[in-house]
Order: structure tokens, then C-alpha cells, then sequence
């Protein structure tokens, strides 16, 4: 169905399930239960987890097929957010539009910056992407001003044109982000018992467009093109003396990750039309190659477990500070109950990057093809006995 | 007039001249060996031919249209592929999957962005990619893992990813370095099943005397960059320039 082979249809009908049911699946503890704070189940927080995932969906098939390691992803997300909310200042306050020039824009973006970096590969495409980012990033602030509105950011105002929409609401409000009149920050809330589930247009929205462009990075994976990639990263002088040139091909997969990006970008932008230029910071291009390498590169699945993962750690294990670590040990003796909460202290609240790395370097140490290759570990050890012989062949291929 | 022409070619490294005049003709359907002791140049010009390097001057013309100047992608488009010393394949990939890119190339081009088709749905490319491997008794390792193979598999997989394109003049660099005797004669069984199966032209670079003499209709003799005689196998065996040469090392 669909094209796909029995197996992807599985694991694209897995992620189909968990995108629609995430409002339940993040939010397994009742509001007033002293677990609450670990749900992640509301709309802004579940927004972030599938537009990551777009993200990173898109990065892993320039980094996972190819093996070419995009230091400045960041950029085209910045961009996509940029030409979206531009469209919203220009045009109308609909989504769609937003999204689909924010994908034009990000992708002519990546083939200027592709062409340019791809005549090298390795660490020297690394650093000239990087280059490319931050440059993006420091013009954004200064001499693009009058486009990025420098360091206040990108927002929509009262007065912008907005041709096809109104400038202002009856009531003189600035109009919201919308498709087709149903407003993205509209939600309802589920009360079952102590739960309460909030569904929210926006993460629907968001959800959708993640399922879509996860359909077709399985279809790219299977096709001619994407084992054409792979090739690449196995034997670049094979495929040059098989009648191939890599160039074109490498391109093409770094404008359809660039696209994704811009995507992604334009959706941030369509749950908040705000764009800043913080968020082409090298830091946010770091974010995505550890996304992809945490959840499996490579790999279909893993980019949008990383994402996951990361976002939650920063969203939810952020919030754990000193007050909640001490609600957790008071049935200890007071001197023992500060000595841990001090030891403790430094991997909670504001510590989170910490727990993030040491979590990291655990992953890349000992289960190379990340997440998934953790999942497929523990699925062999229910299924059977172990055998050596299978532990290899199983085993993904870690990107380099 | 042969295949491939090679006219006047020089080619220098610094002070080191790898080639000097080099003149060869390699006849449509037949297997040319070029043989030489260690330095005579032999790779350098196999390199010339396939656009790795550029000669400084002379000529180049296989089947009549010069090389000079193309990528190796353009060179192979024309209808010349080439065997490594040490077998190059897509160790990442599977063997149907390495048969699969050549036959992509040959029926698309250089760049064909196809990228939501499926590769299971190209049941033609992949019918000609088993018989091919059929052909080469790799059949049953369809679905291996091609860098888990033995060293003769990979180069069996790399020849039937050459000769899976159908190319018109196949080049050989030393197929049979590195190999055991046994591998080395499936080898030369090999070579002389594909030969007697098709029109194709070879061009063998080789160390080992055993395969030169039981594959080459013609034997070319480099030393220092010079071609020092051409000939046919039983009289290169003879020739007291070769012995002196090449083979007096060994006598």
C-alpha cells in the first residue's frame, strides 16, 4: 500500500498511531498527581517534538544516506521562519501559503550554499557549511536588518499590508495564524477523570505535515535515488568510474534537506510568528546533527526519536530544580537529604545539558546506531537467546 | 585501426618522466596485456586512459573520439570500465544492490534523480542484475552484505558490476594481485568465460606470467615508461629485449 514495502507501512502506521495519540501517550499522569510536571502532552511542547522531528527527518537524509555532516542545518531553518513570517506580514495570516514559501526560499538558499560547500567533503564541507550558517546568523543581525529586523526579531504588527487577510481584527487585535479561518492556537481540552488532554489545531496541524514528509523520506530511502546516496558514502571512486558523477546527486539531497528544514522552520514560525536570528546559532545546528545521532542516522525512525528526546530533556527535565529533588528524598534524614540533593543539583534544572551529554556520549559509546539500535537490542533479547552471530548482523551502520 | 589508440603519450612527475612516447593499439575483441617490471609505468598509463590523469601531450582515442579532457564518469559513459587492483565496491551496500547502481548508470545516465520510484519496482534492471550474477556463480549471495565477502568474491562482484554495463573495452588493473594460485586460476577461468561469451575487449595489466600467458592474444612490454616491444604471447617469450628486461630478473 502506499507504495511501501510490508515493513516501512508497519513503522509508518507505528508513527502514524503515536503522532495521533500523543496527547494521550505524553500525558500519562493525572493533573494534580506530583508527576504532572513530567507530561509533555500539551500543544506547544508536542508542536516542538514533531517539527524537530521534520528537522531532523530531513538532516538524516543528507547526513544519514550520504554521510555528509551539515554543520549549519540551523540556517535554513532560520530562513524558512523568516520567509514564512514574511508571508504573513504580506500576504494573509494562512498557513499554507507561509509554508510553501518558506520552503522555496530555504531551498534556493540550500543550493547556493550546497553548490558552494559540496566541492569539498569531509570536515572541510563541515566547516563551510558551519561558515555559511554563521554568517546567516551575523548578518541577520546586522546589515539584514531591514528584512530580519535585527536583534528584536521578526513579528507581525498592526499595520502590515496583509493583502489577501485584514491588518486587524474587528476588535483591533492582530489576526492569528490560521488555515483556512481554523486558528492554530485553538485547542480543547478532554477532561477524563483526573486527565485532562488538551487537542490543539497547531500540533495537528504540525503532525500531519510530519507524517507527510515522513512518507516521503521512506520513499526517498527506497528509490534509486536514495541507494544512489548510499553509494556515495560507501565508495565515491566506485560510483565515478560506474559512469556517475556524485555532485548533482549530493546537491539534490542537500536541497531536499534543506527544504525539510525550511519546512520546519515555516511551521515554528505558523505557531508563533515570531523569527529571531538566535535560531540559526551554530548551537541550533548542533542540536540537530545530536538529534539525528542519538536516535539512529541512518536509520527511518531514529531522527525523530532524537528529536523527541532532546526536546523533551529540554522542555521537561529543565524544569526538575532543587525544591523538587528535596520533595523527592524528605523521607531521608535531613543531613543526608541535603548531601544528595547537592550531589543531585548539578544533572537537574539548569543542569539538564549535562545529564543531555553524559546520556550522549553513553549512546555513541555503546550503542553506536543510537536509539533504535537500543530498541532492536532489547527486541532480539525478548524475542530469543541471544547469539552472537546475530548481534552483528543486526547491528546498524553507525555515520561517521 | 584498433579500439583504443594510444599516440605519443608523455606524462611527467617532477623530474620523473613516467612516459615517454608511449604508442599502443589494442585490437576490437581481442585481450592486450601490458606487462612490465615494477615502475615501468603501467598503472600511469591505465590512469591516462580511464581520466585520472591527463597525459602532458599525445593522444588518446577509443573508438575514434579522444578521452582527454573527460571526467571518469564521461570516460565509462563511453563504454570503458575498469577493475581495480584492490577490489572497489560498495562495501555499505548489498550485492544486488551494487549490481543495481551500474545498470542505473548505464540506463540513465550520469544524474537521473529518481527519487520516489521504488528500486524494488525495476523488475527488468533487476532480472539482467541476477542473470548477470548467475553468470559469475554469485547468485545465492544476493542478499549479502558485500564487505563481509572474501576478497575473490568482491573481485567476482566488481567484474560483474563492469561487465553488467556491457562496456566495450574492459580495463584490468593486476585482477590477480594479492591472490591465491587457486583464486588466481578461478580468475583466469573467469576472465576466459567472459571472454568466449561476448564481444568485448580487454586490456590486462599484469604481474604474474602464468595469467599474461594463458589470457593475452597480444602482449605489450613496458619498461621505464617505454614500450619496448609488442608482440604475440609466444614470441614475447623469446624476445631477448624482454628477457633482459623483465623476465631475466626471474631467470
Amino acid at each position: 500500500m502506499f507504495g511501501l514495502g510490508k515493513r516501512d507501512l508497519t513503522l509508518f502506521f507505528i508513527v502514524a498511531a503515536m503522532a495521533l495519540f500523543a496527547p494521550f501517550i505524553l500525558n500519562p499522569f493525572p493533573t494534580d498527581s506530583g508527576m504532572a510536571q513530567f507530561n509533555a502532552g500539551y500543544p506547544d511542547l508536542m508542536q516542538r517534538f514533531v517539527i524537530f522531528g521534520i528537522l531532523a527527518i530531513g538532516f538524516n537524509i543528507l547526513f544519514g544516506l550520504t554521510g555528509y555532516l551539515s554543520f549549519g542545518h540551523a540556517a535554513f531553518l532560520g530562513v524558512g521562519s523568516y520567509a514564512a513570517v514574511w508571508m504573513f506580514k504580506l500576504l494573509s495570516m494562512n498557513v499554507i501559503p507561509a509554508i510553501l514559501l518558506s520552503m522555496i526560499v530555504s531551498g534556493l538558499f540550500a543550493v547556493v550554499i550546497g553548490y558552494v560547500s559540496l566541492r569539498r567533503s569531509g570536515i572541510y564541507f563541515s566547516i563551510l557549511t558551519l561558515a555559511f550558517a554563521q554568517m546567516s546568523y551575523n548578518l541577520a543581525y546586522s546589515v539584514l536588518t531591514p528584512i530580519t529586523n535585527g536583534e528584536t526579531g521578526l513579528q507581525i504588527t498592526l499595520d502590515d499590508p496583509r493583502i489577501l487577510g485584514v491588518s486587524a481584527t474587528a476588535d483591533g487585535g492582530i489576526p492569528v495564524t490560521n488555515l483556512f479561518g481554523l486558528e492554530m492556537r485553538a485547542y480543547e481540552t478532554l477532561n477524563i477523570g483526573p486527565w485532562a488532554f488538551q487537542f490543539s489545531v497547531g500540533y495537528y496541524v504540525a503532525a500531519v505535515i510530519m507524517l507527510i514528509s515522513f512518507y516521503v523520506a521512506i520513499r526517498i530511502f527506497r528509490s534509486p535515488f536514495g541507494m544512489m546516496l548510499r553509494a556515495i558514502k560507501s565508495n565515491q571512486n566506485r560510483l565515478y568510474y560506474t559512469g556517475l558523477n556524485a555532485r548533482p546527486y549530493t546537491l539534490a539531497a542537500f536541497v531536499i534537506s534543506g527544504m525539510y528544514a525550511g519546512l520546519a522552520g515555516g511551521l515554528l514560525a505558523c505557531m508563533d510568528p515570531l523569527a529571531g536570528a538566535e535560531r540559526m546559532q551554530w548551537t541550533a545546528s548542533g542540536e540537530v546533527v545530536l538529534m539525528t545521532i542519538l536516535g539512529g542516522a541512518g536509520t527511518l525512525i531514529g531522527p525523530v526519536l532524537g528529536a523527541g528526546f532532546i526536546k523533551y530533556f529540554e522542555n521537561i527535565f529543565s524544569k526538575i530544580n532543587d525544591q523538587v529533588v528535596h520533595g523527592w528524598v524528605s523521607f531521608l534524614p535531613d543531613g543526608l537529604e541535603d548531601l544528595v540533593v547537592a550531589l543531585i543539583h548539578p544533572f537537574v534544572g539548569k543542569g539538564w545539558h549535562l545529564t543531555l551529554g553524559l546520556m550522549f556520549m553513553l549512546i555513541v559509546i555503546f550503542l553506536p546506531g543510537g536509539l533504535v539500535e537500543g530498541g532492536q537490542r532489547i527486541a532480539r533479547r525478548l524475542r530469543r537467546k541471544p547469539s552472537p552471530d546475530d548481534a552483528k548482523s543486526a547491528s546498524t551502520e553507525p555515520a561517521e | 585501426m584498433g579500439i583504443l589508440e594510444v599516440k605519443d603519450v608523455n606524462k611527467r612527475f617532477g623530474g620523473l618522466k613516467a612516459l615517454s612516447e608511449v604508442n599502443l593499439s589494442v585490437v576490437e575483441n581481442t585481450v592486450h596485456a601490458i606487462i612490465g617490471p615494477n615502475g615501468a609505468g603501467k598503472s600511469t598509463l591505465l590512469n591516462c586512459l580511464v581520466g585520472k590523469l591527463i597525459p602532458d601531450t599525445g593522444s588518446v582515442m577509443f573508438d575514434g573520439q579522444s578521452v582527454l579532457g573527460r571526467k571518469p564518469y564521461e570516460i565509462n559513459q563511453m563504454g570503458i570500465s575498469r577493475v581495480f587492483q584492490t577490489p572497489e565496491i560498495f562495501g555499505d551496500l548489498t550485492v544486488m544492490e551494487n549490481m543495481m547502481i551500474p545498470l542505473f548508470a548505464k540506463r540513465d545516465g550520469v544524474f537521473r534523480l529518481h527519487a520516489i520510484t521504488s528500486v524494488e519496482s525495476e523488475r527488468a534492471l533487476r532480472e539482467r542484475a541476477e542473470q548477470m550474477l548467475d553468470d559469475v556463480n554469485m547468485l545465492d549471495k544476493r542478499h549479502m552484505h558485500s564487505a563481509s565477502m572474501s576478497r575473490g568474491d568482491k573481485r567476482r562482484l566488481e567484474m560483474a558490476m563492469c561487465l553488467v554495463q556491457e562496456p566495450r573495452l574492459l580495463l584490468l588493473d593486476e585482477p590477480t594481485a594479492g591472490m591465491a594460485r587457486a583464486d588466481t586460476n578461478n580468475t583466469i577461468d573467469l576472465l576466459k568465460q567472459i571472454k568466449a561469451s561476448r564481444d568485448i575487449t580487454m586490456c590486462i595489466i599484469e604481474h604474474d606470467m602464468h595469467v599474461v600467458f594463458s589470457l593475452a592474444d597480444r602482449i605489450t612490454v613496458l619498461a621505464q615508461g617505454t614500450p619496448l616491444v609488442e608482440d604475440v604471447p609466444e614470441r614475447i617469450k623469446g624476445h631477448p629485449k624482454v628477457q633482459e628486461a623483465y623476465l631475466g630478473e626471474h631467470a
